[in-house]
């Protein structure tokens, strides 16, 4: 019998950035440390999600300035914080003294319902599981790179000295075992949600609700729709901004889906070439 | 959160939002290997095609000429792929499985079944003078007999090879070459017909160089149309093909394309400018094929080529949602927060 | 709390869920504001200011939960006519010594009880006494006066309101940098949260204490809790949030210098010769009480300590503890160090070479012992600074004539040996062995059994007197395995007490006797052990119990959950609201009923009166929650135990660029200094060239990384999520400076120079403070020569200036100057600094005035005050 198919919900709005969701996955996984580079890029040295990285939380600094356009309106909205509002200090560049939101939010592989890096495996390597988690099979990938530019979220990446693809299993051994995935494990604030897809979007239905309730406009759930370019993803989230905020893109399309159509533009241009070659020699036997 | 997203529409976007400016897809692996190997196996395609044509109408140089240069993209190809490998020691992993969703699987199979058929056609064009001395006896007879139905059948499956690698482009998250595919193949197609078409401009004496003259015409001529469009029609998406180094690729390629078609044409009876014309053919091609590849690989580099078309789409589909809702959009505020790009 | 105590942080985020308002106060918008519902940044070392302003607030409003307040506090107690407030003395409270700059507390006596008093404060400041206090309650008259219309002039709560009248809205906003609006949202969300039916809990991280008015600061926060009712009830109380694992539990098993297990004083060589001077210190004879007991306590920890030897002949070898000669605090044996008056130290878990407050004085001072030993999972810059550690690039030590002899033993990780950690809400929780150590690494417990096991050995035979105490020691602990591992679960069992006679465990303190027929290594552990049985080793789900969850690990004292919670219904016994309910009075039962275990006699009614002339427990009324206190009351007011004051007072931090906008007196008079070559103090108001130092700089910790870094520096895991140390800037500063996101910066104080690169982020905002722009700099401390990734010790930039009544450090705001590019190197930074100091005046000799409030003993300074 299969199981319902897995997948995580990631509730950023909940989000601490405490990073033991990265530090979790990389001691259950083993994987390699990604580089002591100090990126400045607020609180995330990480960077993004890559070969030696599949939980990557992304850190995004927003002053809510007093004074600017439409920031009234937009108050209503936001959550509130104190500021100071009357004071104008001579700081170079800033109207006012700023209110912040800072964002948090750990993503992770999205395991699409139609994956392309799946689809393009010329091996056989990439596959469904029991669950409905797309995982690598190391033991099979030659490291042909094609699933790299296949994601259309730039997850799978080829590790250096290894020659592999590798990507988030979704904690394939630990599901094998009963096991929740390390990073949910570790999520002090359960904004790593891990379960039953159905049952994680209805979830998350409802949290969206309470927040929109609560006041929270910006809220809003990404990859959760399974009308969506991919078929929906099996690790979906809830944001506080436009996806491409967080490094994600805004509307992504498994690539594959026009794969039917580029077989016939090249079937085309295959006999557009046999159809040169013939006139080619047969224009003249000379 | 579709009535805010839809509300994009109505605030045109001077500015897009990333995270940091860093790009939303990885570039791809791939390195120069792979845009050699689209030459190369464009190349074996375009040459088994003339191969095949010189051998049905008795032009014996074509021939030859073809079929080894069609062996020799086929080498040069397979051992580009290998190399580009991560794990090249397991690239018989790709005869695995034969998966139509993957067309690398595709074009694995598509260049061994080639690979095979030009091979023979290979073998048999190098054992017909040998046989011809009487070695070998009945087997070496059978063997250069093989080279027709050989080269036709490599010449059967040229076209798919030269084409199955815009389709492996195409079938990327890789914004200028997925949004490229209704013409990636045919300039490849072309390309590789103008490529082949060079073999023979350099190899064939006068007598039978004709076929590939006119071979190089309509090669060029595909090419150079559908290229234009890629560097036209895709809007955002042909910018990096028109601007940077894979500009330069691509605009060098078009003008060697038509300097080598009109070589050929004109310097039709001087030996060293149908040599010249083919040489200018390879390069075009090869810088073509440099060009494309390169193209794809800057458009995964900025996030805009992801995120401003995506968001366009987005707002297109949506817009009729739009017209009901009215109120101002809270993310202006967040219109400049986050680092941004141009 | 979010940036240092994630795990913890999973219940502010889930009383979130359930609708509560999450406020944060900080210098710097941290990950805990990201997720709060508002967030205020202040000036550092202004929160006494902020808080005092709330309690105005409160009060002038008339906010207080008076039923409460009159009932459970002594708000109503009438103080000594001597008493002479803060507010009449520029700053200063009456008994001030100008020479010994401390108190005589007499005058703060409740009325008839000035005997209570004591002019000895610059003893007791020597030996961090008032840490003592921190359990066994204040000693004070059992049956003060008092006046329940809280009308008498000289009742607790006339006197606090007018202590508090000046800390009004725009004070707070002068003297924090808290504009008015922000200030009342506080005032608002926390007295509407507030009362009968809601409490708010008052959250601190242990930075807060690390101030030179630092026991002050959670004195204000005790005072404003208990005003608003929000003390031993459900959903209230201070929440003290501990730096480490089990800090807490080195409290109550303490590591520190002036204090015994379960809070008893470590005798003083002259105030305690006997052990009934010992014993009646802690027991404060005619109060109300339970340290009443505390013969039993002790004598059953000396027959812990000294098994058989210890008789009623011998007065249970009490002469057999060292005592106290003055000031042993850690900051004093780092100066004695480097004065050569300390030849050997044990290192022990600690990286005081990066961890402490000034680091240099910490390395210079290790650089002039005799031995060092060093216990830690990594070789640690407090192992390795003789070789590498920032003197010997200036040439301060040199490698090959540093005569310290450094052992550096493995230590064995939490998950290597069994144990206890003891967290803040005073929860035992025991751990598992998972793995043996590896190599050499071996437990603290393996480390000091058998350091002890073979110093008896090599005194065995001795019959010097100095050598009878570690002859008569019990040490005798069942080993385990090829390493001969003691059994914690003994030492546990141990802590928890026994019956001597048979060796079975004690269940209750109640148990314990005063006849050494009773052990116990710590009295208020006494229940760990009940019925033989590890209860610091329950798990048992909090799905399958109540709300206290009782059942999950083992709290002190007794189990108990929340303390004081007599407080949480009302004088009669009766919850104060249902939605607050948690301990009653079953009159049918004739005992108290709740969840969670009494924190009161259990059969005692709410009726019950004690005779008149009563002591101890018995002298506790049924109506009296606070039961270590000598009066049965929780304290607006301190007549004894604090030793600046008896009420918190806004003094400007040790270093400030501002003058005390509020007092004629800047500092904390009685604060702790040791003004000397190496700690040389940046000059503040009314000082001249405080502007040499024109920024505050505070400092605290990163999610990614642990203290001192020893734990996270040398992981990669870690270490890659925080690769380098790094200043946190504003944007405004970082204009004024030319300072460049991820360029290089420098901040500079009389001690060091310390170097890092830049974030420049809104996260940090310059303040009006005092009508002037003041910039505030952030740095991690987590950084030292050593490890994965390396940078300069922020705790470089600190000086030694301490809390009077507890000794802590003024590690969490100072003045510096900061300056774009990278600090001088070698010989150079120590000349850079000495420039510094050249230029502002505090080269040689530097004389800090730490009494500003001149004439403040004759007529006060009215004129200081507007």
């Amino acid at each position: 019998m299969t199981p319902p198919r897995k997948g995580f919900f990631t509730d950023t709005s909940v989000c601490i950035g405490c990073k033991a969701c990265e530090v979790a996955c990389k001691e259950w996984n083993l994987l390699p440390q990604d580089g002591m580079d100090l990126l400045g890029m607020s609180y995330d040295n990480t960077g993004s999600l890559g070969a030696n990285t599949w939980r990557h939380v992304a850190f995004i600094e927003q002053p809510v300035r007093a004074g600017r356009p439409g920031a009234d309106e937009a108050a209503a909205s936001e959550p509130q914080f104190l500021g100071m509002p009357q004071a104008t200090l001579p700081g170079a560049g800033r109207d006012g003294p700023s209110d912040m939101r800072w964002l948090m939010a750990s993503d992770v592989c999205k395991h699409c319902t139609d994956a392309a890096c799946l689809d393009v495996c010329p091996t056989g390597s990439l596959f469904r599981t029991e669950f409905g988690t797309v995982v690598v099979q190391q033991d099979i990938c030659n490291g042909c790179g094609y699933c790299v530019s296949a994601c259309p979220y730039g997850v799978i990446d080829r590790r250096e000295g290894d020659g592999r693809a590798w990507k988030c299993t979704l904690c394939y051994d630990r599901l094998k075992g009963d096991l929740q995935p390390a990073c949910a494990t570790a999520c002090p604030t359960q904004s790593i949600q891990f379960g039953d897809l159905d049952e994680l979007r209805e979830r998350a239905a409802g949290r969206l609700d309470q927040l929109l309730e609560s006041g929270v406009a910006e809220a809003r759930l990404y990859g959760h729709d399974e009308q969506d370019g991919v078929g929906g993803d099996g690790a979906f989230f809830l944001l506080l901004d436009e996806p491409e905020v967080y490094g994600l893109p805004p509307d992504p399309v498994a690539t594959t889906r026009d794969l039917p159509d580029m077989w016939r533009r090249a079937g085309l241009a295959g006999l557009a070439m046999a159809a040169a070659t013939v006139a080619a020699f047969a224009g003249g036997r000379r | 959160m579709s009535r805010r997203g839809g509300e994009e529409l109505m605030v045109p976007r001077a500015e897009f939002q990333s995270y940091y400016g860093r790009p939303v897809l990885k570039t791809p692996v791939w390195t120069h290997d792979i845009a050699a190997y689209l030459f190369t196996g464009g190349l074996a395609a375009g040459s088994s095609l003339l191969a095949a044509g010189a051998d049905l109408t008795d032009r014996p140089a074509l021939r030859r000429a073809g079929r080894t240069a069609s062996v020799g993209a086929l080498l040069a190809s397979t051992a580009l792929l290998v190399k580009d490998l991560g794990r090249p020691e397991r690239f018989l992993n790709m005869l695995r499985v034969a998966k139509p969703t993957s067309p690398m699987s595709m074009g694995s199979w598509i260049l061994t079944v080639y690979g095979g058929a030009a091979g023979a056609a290979a073998v048999a064009e190098m054992a017909r003078p040998l046989v011809d001395r009487g070695r070998f006896g009945a087997i070496g007879r059978l063997v250069a007999a093989s080279g027709r139905p050989a080269g036709l059948a490599a010449a059967a499956v040229s076209p798919a090879l030269a084409t199955y690698t815009a389709v492996l482009l195409s079938d990327t998250a890789v914004p200028s070459w997925h949004e490229a595919y209704p013409e990636l193949p045919f300039v490849f197609a072309g390309s590789a017909l103008a490529s082949g078409a060079g073999v023979g401009l350099i190899a064939a004496p006068t007598r039978e160089v004709a076929p590939a003259q006119r071979m190089a015409v309509l090669g060029a001529a595909v090419e150079m149309v559908a290229a234009r469009s890629v560097r036209h029609r895709l809007g955002q998406l042909s910018e990096p093909y028109t601007t940077g180094r894979p500009g330069r690729l691509l605009h060098m390629g078009e003008v060697l394309t038509a300097a080598g078609v009109a070589g050929s044409v004109v310097g039709r009876r001087s030996r060293a400018v149908r040599m010249l014309s083919g040489a200018a053919l390879l390069s075009a091609s090869l810088a073509t094929r440099f060009g494309i590849f390169e193209g794809g690989v800057e458009s995964t580099k900025d996030p805009k080529y992801v995120v401003v078309p995506q968001r366009q789409r987005l707002g297109e589909r949506r817009g009729a949602e739009v017209q009901r809702t009215t109120s101002v959009t809270p993310s202006a505020r967040a219109g400049s927060s986050s680092p941004t790009t141009g | 709390m979010a940036e240092a105590h994630p795990v913890g942080f999973q219940w502010v985020m889930e009383a979130k869920a359930r609708g509560a308002k999450v406020i944060h106060v900080d210098p710097r918008f941290t990950r805990t504001s990201a997720m709060a519902d508002t967030y205020v940044p202040l000036r550092a070392g202004s929160d006494i200011a902020f808080l005092g302003g709330i309690i105005n607030h409160v009060l002038q409003n008339e906010l207080d939960f008076r039923e409460y307040v009159v009932a459970y506090t002594n708000a109503a107690t009438i103080v000594s006519e001597d008493y002479v407030d803060a507010e009449d003395l520029g700053g200063l409270f009456s008994g001030f010594d100008l020479e010994k700059r401390a108190y005589d507390s007499s005058s703060w006596q409740y009325a008839g009880s000035e005997s209570n008093g004591s002019g000895d404060h610059h003893v007791q400041r020597a030996t961090a006494s008032p840490m003592q206090h921190e359990s066994h309650g204040g000693a004070t008259t059992a049956h003060p006066d008092s006046d329940e219309t809280l009308e008498h002039p000289r009742c607790v709560y006339q006197i606090l309101k007018r202590h508090y009248a000046r800390y009004t809205p725009e004070v707070v906003e002068r003297v924090c940098g808290v504009p008015p609006e922000a200030f009342r949202e506080v005032c608002d969300a926390w007295t509407a949260s507030s009362g009968r039916e809601r409490t708010t809990m008052l959250v601190y991280s242990v930075g807060w204490t690390q101030h030179t008015t630092g026991a002050q600061y959670i004195r204000t926060g005790a005072i404003l809790q208990l005003l608003l009712g929000n003390v031993g009830r459900p959903g209230g109380g201070i929440m003290a949030l501990r730096g480490h694992a089990s800090i807490q539990g080195s409290t109550d098993i303490p590591t520190l210098f002036n204090l015994l297990p379960g809070y008893l004083p470590m005798p003083h060589h002259e105030k305690h010769e006997t052990l009934q001077q010992w014993v009646d210190e802690m027991r404060h004879p005619s109060q109300k009480g339970f340290w009443a007991n505390a013969d039993a306590f002790g004598v059953s920890l000396l027959k812990a300590y000294f098994g058989e030897a210890a008789t009623a002949e011998n007065d249970y070898c009490y002469d057999h503890l060292p005592r106290l000669t003055g000031d042993h605090g850690t900051y004093r044996q780092v100066l004695d160090m480097i004065d050569g008056k300390i030849k050997g130290y044990f290192l022990l878990g600690q990286n005081p070479a990066v961890g402490s407050a000034h680091g240099k004085a910490q390395r210079l001072g290790m650089a002039n012992l005799d031995w060092l030993v060093v216990r830690d999972l990594f070789l640690i810059e407090s192992a390795t600074f003789w070789q590498d550690g920032p003197e010997v690039a200036t040439g301060e030590i040199v490698p090959e004539e540093c005569g310290t002899e450094v052992f550096f033993l493995p230590a064995a990780s939490h998950v290597e040996k069994a144990g206890t950690f003891t967290q803040t809400q005073r929860l035992l929780q025991w751990r598992e062995q998972a793995v043996e150590p590896e190599a050499d690494c071996r437990s603290e417990l393996w480390f000091f059994h058998h350091l002890g096991r073979l110093v008896r050995e090599r005194l065995a035979g001795s019959t010097e007197p100095r050598d009878r105490p570690v002859q008569d020691l019990a040490w005798d602990y069942p080993t385990r395995g090829p390493h001969a591992e003691p059994s914690a679960e003994a030492v546990l069992r141990e802590i928890n007490g026994y019956q001597v006679s048979d060796g079975s465990p004690v269940s209750s303190f109640l148990d314990l006797r005063n006849d050494g027929s009773t052990a116990a290594g710590c009295w208020i552990y006494t229940g760990v052990y009940a019925d033989g049985v590890n209860q610091a080793a329950r798990r048992k789900p909090r799905t399958e119990q109540d709300e206290v969850a009782a059942e999950w690990g083992w709290a002190w004292p007794a189990n108990r959950r929340i303390l004081y919670n007599r407080a949480s219904a009302d004088p009669e016994g009766r919850p104060w609201s249902e939605r607050k309910k948690y301990l009653w009075w079953d009159a049918k039962a004739g005992e108290w009923r709740g969840p969670d275990v009494p924190d009161f006699e259990k059969t005692k009614p709410p009726t019950y009166r004690p005779p008149d002339g009563s002591t101890g427990v018995e002298a506790i009324g049924g109506d009296d929650p606070f039961i270590m206190q000598g009066d049965g009351k929780a304290w607006l007011f301190a007549p004894v135990g604090l030793l600046d004051g008896p009420l918190p007072t806004h003094y400007e931090p040790a270093e400030s660029p501002v003058r005390n906008p509020l007092y004629a007196q800047q500092g904390n008079p009685t604060r702790m200094t040791y003004e000397r070559a190496e700690n040389v103090t940046n000059p503040s108001p009314p000082e001249q060239h405080a502007d040499v130092f024109p920024y505050v700089f505070t400092t605290s910790r990163l999610t990614e990384h642990h203290t001192a870094g020893a734990m996270s520096r040398t992981l990669e895991y870690l270490s890659e999520l925080q690769p380098a140390m790094f200043i946190e800037v504003s944007p405004e500063l970082a204009a004024e400076l030319g300072i460049e996101h991820l360029g290089w910066a420098h901040v500079v104080t009389a001690r060091s120079a310390v170097e890092g690169r830049v974030l420049v982020t809104d996260r940090l905002t310059p303040l009006w403070v005092d009508g002037k722009v003041l910039h505030q700099v952030w740095l991690p401390y987590h950084w030292g020569q050593g490890g994965l990734t390396t940078g300069d010790s922020a705790n470089d930039l600190v000086g030694i200036n301490l809390d009077p009544n507890v000794l802590i450090q003024e590690s969490k705001v100072g003045t510096c100057d900061v300056r774009a590019g990278r600090r001088p190197t070698g010989p150079a930074l120590v000349e850079y600094v000495e420039e510094y100091r050249r230029r502002a005046g505090v080269a040689e000799g530097h004389d800090i005035p730490l009494v500003t409030a001149l004439g403040a003993t004759e007529s006060g300074s009215e004129e200081e005050h507007s």
